[in-house]
């Protein structure tokens, strides 16, 4: 293998409203440069392959696995990771139901699942217990907390609007 | 003292959920280190033989790489292995990662690349070369059944596999009924959702260690004696832990090497293994058992034996309770049970929620449906003609034992009383519909080492409860913080719980099921003193002449009291040893899962459509809580019963799993209706606080209900696990 040059590029994204620039090489993944350069630990790694939905944000809006982003291929874009949802003051309804419905044990798994979850309501489609559980079988809890899981996003879905999502 | 009513028993919210959906628990990789460094492994690719030379030329000149270390240039560290032993480990020589040119198992490590950033580190991984000399592994557990053993020394804690009772060999023979079938179970790895990762920062006077780990603790204790820290102060901190199942028993791979970099650069450094290596760091033992049930024609047992081979290392006897229930959890006097291991060249299994009972139970409740539908009994009906009330291994009483009502409520709940007894004989549409339960049993106990809980009253007049232990997901930061509330008298807002810190008061290890039990009797004794002292306080300070607590522990009184008193905090300790009611109680929690299975005719996939578990435990701290306990076990034990298997190709000595893709596990779509019931369970014997604890129970009963309602669907009886769409397609043809 080659020995690679020092291709520093520089990116700058909207995290959680607030712009950010880095400079990093393209094979830095967004997961690893919200975890280790932004200090943005809230987005968890899991597997690393896509596998696992622990490292999901919503990039513009769109539920996606960072660990399989480069982050130079998405500069200009608004990313919404766990730590720009909910107020210090307030959560967002889902982390809320989340507790209420003890959706977590371990935690690891969970502010993936809220990514993800938000981006589900978003997308709209779906609507029945069985729809939920299949769009949200991109994220793994080993904890097995998916009943939990399931009742808090049909519970969020089934509310009037509180709130716009994010 | 009331402040309100209490809240011990009742469904408090997890104490630590808002901090985690919110994304701000921090766990081991997650610390902001200064001046941090990263390491990456180079595993072995063959399984056994020796390491010959390493070319890391290549990544010595990679960009940003700081050091390659092997076994060769490696911190000095002790040369014997008993050094390594650690609070969880079994009888052997533990595994010491970089110690030498020997390749033990395929995925060991035998190069750390330490670069100034993770991606440097990953890559250059990747520039190593290794050359070996690879000698004839042996990984196949069905052929190194052959050379079976039975472990001559035995684990430490672990109660040893009961002794034979009456004449088992000659009841069988005699038994007008009998069923003798054998049983494999797959190797399945713990795979927790938190890679098993270590951040140590390293100072000349105090290395901390951010750490997964379900034992601060006994980290702390290893890395000076093994790693030879004991100059130093050492503190291992584990506040948060993504899951471990027992996993983090044992000081892991990942703190070692990351440790010894740490040591050799007199840096700080951090390793995050990848999933791949978490095949690599441990399993449940497979293993081929053998049941055979000697009965008379009204299902009443006459004999029992059970025989079971389970793999373990070719440097340590892994061993578990994989028999230990066999002989207590029903009625029968001649009892026979022979556990063996046999050594594969593999890494050491590590105990896995419910170790060896799930695989045992596995085995004994999938014979118990074969007997009932050799003399033509409901499988549930069969159980209850063999109750026992007392354990008959050890002839003594439980000391509380409500399986009865178990099954009776379960049965109710799922509606055992509509199902119809043969297999094949419920059906809608193109799915067969099954319907199969099973009983699970787990040892009821306290920790075997002593733990210690400190209470302090803090200016503030809040209460601060501290101790070593960790909360792996399991609820202790909830449980505790709802004990020491009630103890109090206080509000939980008042009470703050600091757990996951080997600086702490020693708790010795989040495990076996113990915690609740252990700790929260350590809670309950520690508020208990500090209750006494601040009356005390009060009398001599004379606050109060009555001795009336009530209005004393308001925080405005409290804050006063710490004033005249001249001290800015009061604090009790309390420790727990463990409650020997010894050789006079059997002590054990309980289960009965009812499963339902719909399997598609054509194409033969399973899905489990319904669960009803019933568990008897003692007291219950926090049914929310409790509930996930035992609904998250029962969704492992899907995985066992369907997916899970960590097999190995044998001509390569590897686990051909090395992601989620290949070793599946279940996910939200697999799970559908899981529903859980605690009975009602007295016992003022087994713990202090009367709670017999949780952690494993969900998990053993799971796997044959899921199997035996597979046997009532299809009429095919699935012995070995997982029940894959192959083996299920290839006994229809
Ligand atoms: S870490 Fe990205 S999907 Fe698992
Ligand atoms: S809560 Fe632990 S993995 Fe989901």
């Amino acid at each position: 293998m080659e020995v690679r040059a020092n291709t520093a590029l520089h990116v700058t994204l909207t995290i959680n409203g607030v712009e950010r620039k880095a400079s990093i090489e393209p094979c830095v993944t967004l997961l690893d440069l919200l975890r280790e350069k932004f200090d943005l630990t809230g987005t968890k790694k899991g597997c690393d392959h896509g596998q696992c939905g622990a490292c999901t944000v919503l990039i513009n809006g769109k539920r996606i696995n960072s660990c399989l982003v480069l982050a130079v291929s998405r500069d200009g874009s608004e990313i919404t990771t766990i730590e720009g949802i909910g107020t210090a003051n307030e959560l967002h309804p889902l982390q809320d139901a989340f507790v209420r419905h003890d959706a977590l044990q371990c935690g690891y798994c969970t502010p993936g699942q809220i990514c993800s979850a938000i981006g589900l309501i978003s997308e709209g489609k779906a609507k029945t217990r069985d729809e939920i559980r299949e769009a949200m079988s991109g994220n793994l809890c080993r904890c097995g907390a998916y009943i939990g899981i399931v009742d808090a996003i049909e519970e969020v879905i089934a509310a009037p609007r509180r709130k716009t999502v994010r | 003292m009331d402040q309100g009513p209490a809240i011990t028993g009742k469904s408090i919210p997890r104490i630590d959920g808002p901090v985690k959906v919110r994304g701000q628990a921090k766990y081991a990789a997650e610390y902001d280190v200064a001046d941090l460094l990263h390491a990456a492994i180079v595993s072995a690719s063959i399984a056994k033989g020796r390491v010959i030379s390493i070319d890391a030329a290549a990544a010595k000149n990679f960009p940003g790489v700081v050091a390659v270390l092997t076994h060769k240039n490696r911190p000095w560290f002790w040369p014997f292995s008993f050094l390594y032993k650690d609070l969880a480990g079994p009888p052997g020589k533990p595994f010491r990662p970089l110690y030498d040119d020997r390749v033990l198992f395929s995925g060991q490590p035998v190069a750390l690349i330490v670069a100034d950033n993770y991606e440097a580190a990953r890559d250059a991984a990747a520039l190593v070369s290794v050359s070996y000399e690879r000698e004839q592994h042996a990984t196949d557990l069905a052929v190194e059944v052959s050379k079976a053993y039975k472990p001559p020394r035995h684990r430490l804690g672990l109660a040893p596999t009961p002794h034979p009772t009456g004449d088992a060999d000659r009841a069988f023979l005699a038994s007008p009924v009998k069923v003798e079938a054998s049983y494999t179970t797959a190797a399945e790895n713990h795979h927790p959702m938190e890679l098993f990762a270590t951040t140590v920062e390293w100072s000349d006077k105090i290395v901390t260690v951010y750490d997964k780990t379900q034992s601060p603790k006994s980290v702390e204790i290893f890395l000076k004696v093994a790693l030879r820290l004991f100059r130093r102060k050492v503190r291992v901190v584990s506040s948060f832990v993504g899951g471990a199942f027992g996993l983090g028993l044992r000081p892991q791979q990942s703190v070692i090497l990351a440790v010894l970099a740490a040591k050799a650069l007199k840096r700080s450094v951090r390793l995050v293994l990848p999933r791949d290596h978490m095949f690599a760091l441990g399993y449940r033992a497979n293993a081929i058992q053998t049941v055979s049930l000697g009965a008379d024609e009204n299902g009443r047992l006459l004999a029992i034996k059970h025989q079971a081979v389970a793999a373990t290392s070719q440097s340590e006897d892994a061993q578990d309770p994989m028999l230990n229930f066999s002989a207590s959890l029903y009625r029968c006097d001649n009892v026979k049970l022979t556990y063996q291991l046999a050594k594969l060249d593999t890494v050491s299994p590590c105990d896995m929620r419910a170790p060896g009972a799930a695989t045992g139970m596995f085995a004994l409740e999938c014979a118990m449906d074969e007997l009932a539908y050799a003399i033509n009994i409901d499988p549930l009906a069969l159980r209850l003609a063999n109750y026992t009330e007392r354990d008959q291994s050890e002839n003594r009483p439980f000391s509380s034992k409500a399986l009865r009502e178990c099954y009776l409520q379960g049965a109710e709940r799922f509606g055992w009383a509509k199902r119809s007894h043969a297999p094949r004989s419920m059906r809608k549409g193109k799915e067969l519909i099954g319907w199969g339960m099973a009983t699970g049993v787990w040892e009821a106990a306290m920790s075997p080492a002593p733990a210690r809980v400190k209470v302090s009253l803090l200016a503030d007049g809040r209460f601060e409860v501290t101790t070593s232990i960790t909360d792996i997901g399991t609820g202790t930061y909830t449980i505790l913080t709802q004990i020491a509330a009630d103890a109090l008298g206080a509000p939980r807002e008042r009470v703050v719980v600091k757990l996951g810190d080997s600086a702490l008061p020693f708790n010795p290890i989040q495990g076996g099921s113990w915690t609740a039990a252990t700790s929260g009797s350590a809670v309950q004794a520690a508020c208990d003193k500090l209750k006494k002292k601040i009356l005390l306080r009060a009398k001599q300070t004379g606050i109060v002449g009555n001795g009336q607590a009530t209005e004393l522990l308001s925080p405005a009184a409290l804050a006063d009291l710490l004033k005249l008193s001249g001290s800015d905090n009061l604090s009790a300790t309390a420790t727990i040893i463990n409650v020997k009611f010894g050789k006079k109680y059997a002590s054990a929690t309980h289960s009965a899962v009812f499963a339902e299975v719909r399997i598609d005719e054509e194409l033969a996939v399973v899905r489990v459509t319904r669960l009803v578990c019933t568990v008897a435990a003692g007291r219950i701290l926090n049914p929310a809580t409790a509930r996930s306990q035992i609904i998250g076990a029962s969704v492992m034990g899907i995985g066992k019963a369907l997916y899970e298997d960590a097999a190995t190709d044998h001509n390569l000595g590897r686990c051909m799993a090395h992601n989620f893709a290949d070793y599946h596990i279940p996910s939200n779509a697999d799970v559908y209706d899981i529903e859980v019931l605690f009975v009602e369970e007295t016992d003022d014997k087994v713990s202090p606080i009367g709670v017999k604890g949780l952690g494993e129970i969900g998990s053993v009963a799971v796997a044959p209900a899921i199997a035996n309602a597979i046997f009532h669907a299809t009429g095919q009886r699935m012995r070995d696990l997982p029940i894959t769409i192959d083996r299920l397609t290839r006994l229809s043809d």
